[in-house]
């Protein structure tokens, strides 16, 4: 499929970059990304991915739009709320760039579905809340061999890690397991800074883009910590371990398994 | 010149909301141990009965503590020790 005259003059920022030209376009519009979670990051990332021309975004989401969401959930408006996020989101997704076929999987993911939500993806990105569904999308990815950009933010901090399975650590091996519950406040709780997520999420998104590309160091074996009061962005390097339950030399986990639900009323 | 530690935001409110605090050279679980005379309930939210819980992870400089001696591993003056906890937030969702 050769790019139309108006997809031509659209993408022509991104053709004029050596990096990039028309046969990375090319690869961007034929790319295939999930994004599991529809949220502060999801937003973020699939509106800059939707920007880039990527032909198909899965917004994985069973949440539905409130007003206390909007404060940076940018996918969202006043004219959504009530409106499940994903399907929210496609709205202003394809309003931005109808090129893009935006799949809306209006789920909880768990670990009967996510093996075949998964499947047929290029890159997954997690933009979820919880340790069990982020833990969960890490095995998952694992067992596929996909590559995950995962990000995760509270208060004024965040985090960023791409992980590229049978090259590089895994989320298991940079914390070998979720804090118990109640240790960690949720953003419910303890807030966050509704810009944090539009930094994190860019980053993911440049992650993404890049793996797409294949351009560049993805940010494998560090994590990127943003600390957004003062501005500082640490990056510390994360091994892989052979002791992984899920990617070592004796991996323990073989199956999916959800965690127990306490988890996820942090 | 001491050994700088970040406190990451989850635990802040133990420090007075410092985001940094200085501590004296010497192993990881000593510099946590004294760290908790003057912010106590930081030492039980880092580690458990002397080894460091397996959420919460420890860097001196860029460098893991687990992939070097663990709570053992020494730091000297000028180092920087960073006290990094699994996050979670991306959406309100759940």
């Amino acid at each position: 499929m050769d790019l139309t005259e108006e997809q031509l003059k659209r993408y022509s920022r991104h053709i004029i970059l050596p990096e990039v030209g028309g046969k990375g376009q090319k690869k961007i519009s034929e790319a295939k990304v999930m994004i599991v979670g529809a949220g502060g990051l999801g937003c973020p990332v699939g509106y800059y991915l939707a920007a880039a021309g990527v032909g198909t975004l899965a917004l994985v989401d069973n949440d539905e739009v409130e007003l206390s969401n909007l404060q940076r959930q940018i996918a969202h408006s006043v004219k959504t709320l009530g409106v499940n996020k994903a399907e929210s989101a496609k709205q202003t997704f394809e309003g931005l760039n109808p090129d893009v076929n935006v799949v809306t999987i209006k789920e909880r993911i768990n670990s009967k579905n996510i093996l075949g939500l998964f499947k047929d993806y290029d890159v997954i990105v997690d933009g979820t809340d919880n340790f069990p569904t982020r833990y969960l999308i890490n095995d998952a990815c694992v067992m596929l061999n996909k590559p995950l950009v995962s990000g995760a933010i509270l208060r004024f901090e965040g985090q960023v890690t791409t992980i590229i399975p049978n090259d590089g650590p895994c989320y298991r091996c940079l914390f070998e397991e979720p804090p118990p519950p109640g240790l960690v406040p949720s953003c419910q709780e303890a807030g966050v800074l509704g810009v944090l997520p539009g930094v994190i999420g860019a980053l993911q998104a440049t992650e993404v883009l890049k793996l797409i590309l294949g351009k560049g160091q993805p940010l494998k074996g560090s994590l990127l910590i943003y600390d957004a009061l003062g501005v500082n962005f640490r990056k510390v390097k994360v091994p892989k371990n052979e002791n992984c339950a899920i990617c070592g030399k004796n991996p323990t986990i073989t199956e999916l398994n959800d965690l127990p639900e306490e988890y996820c009323s942090i | 010149m001491a050994v700088k530690v970040k406190i990451p935001v989850p635990l802040q409110r133990l420090t007075q909301g410092k985001e940094e605090v200085e501590g004296a050279a010497g192993s990881i679980i000593a510099l946590v141990n004294d760290l908790d005379k003057l912010y106590p309930g930081l030492a039980e939210r880092i580690s458990e009965d002397g080894k460091l819980r397996r959420f919460v992870n420890v860097y001196v400089n860029e460098e893991d503590v687990r992939f070097l001696k663990n709570e053992e591993t020494e730091v000297k003056d000028g180092d920087e020790v960073s006290i990094v906890p699994a996050i979670a937030g991306g959406s309100v969702a759940s």
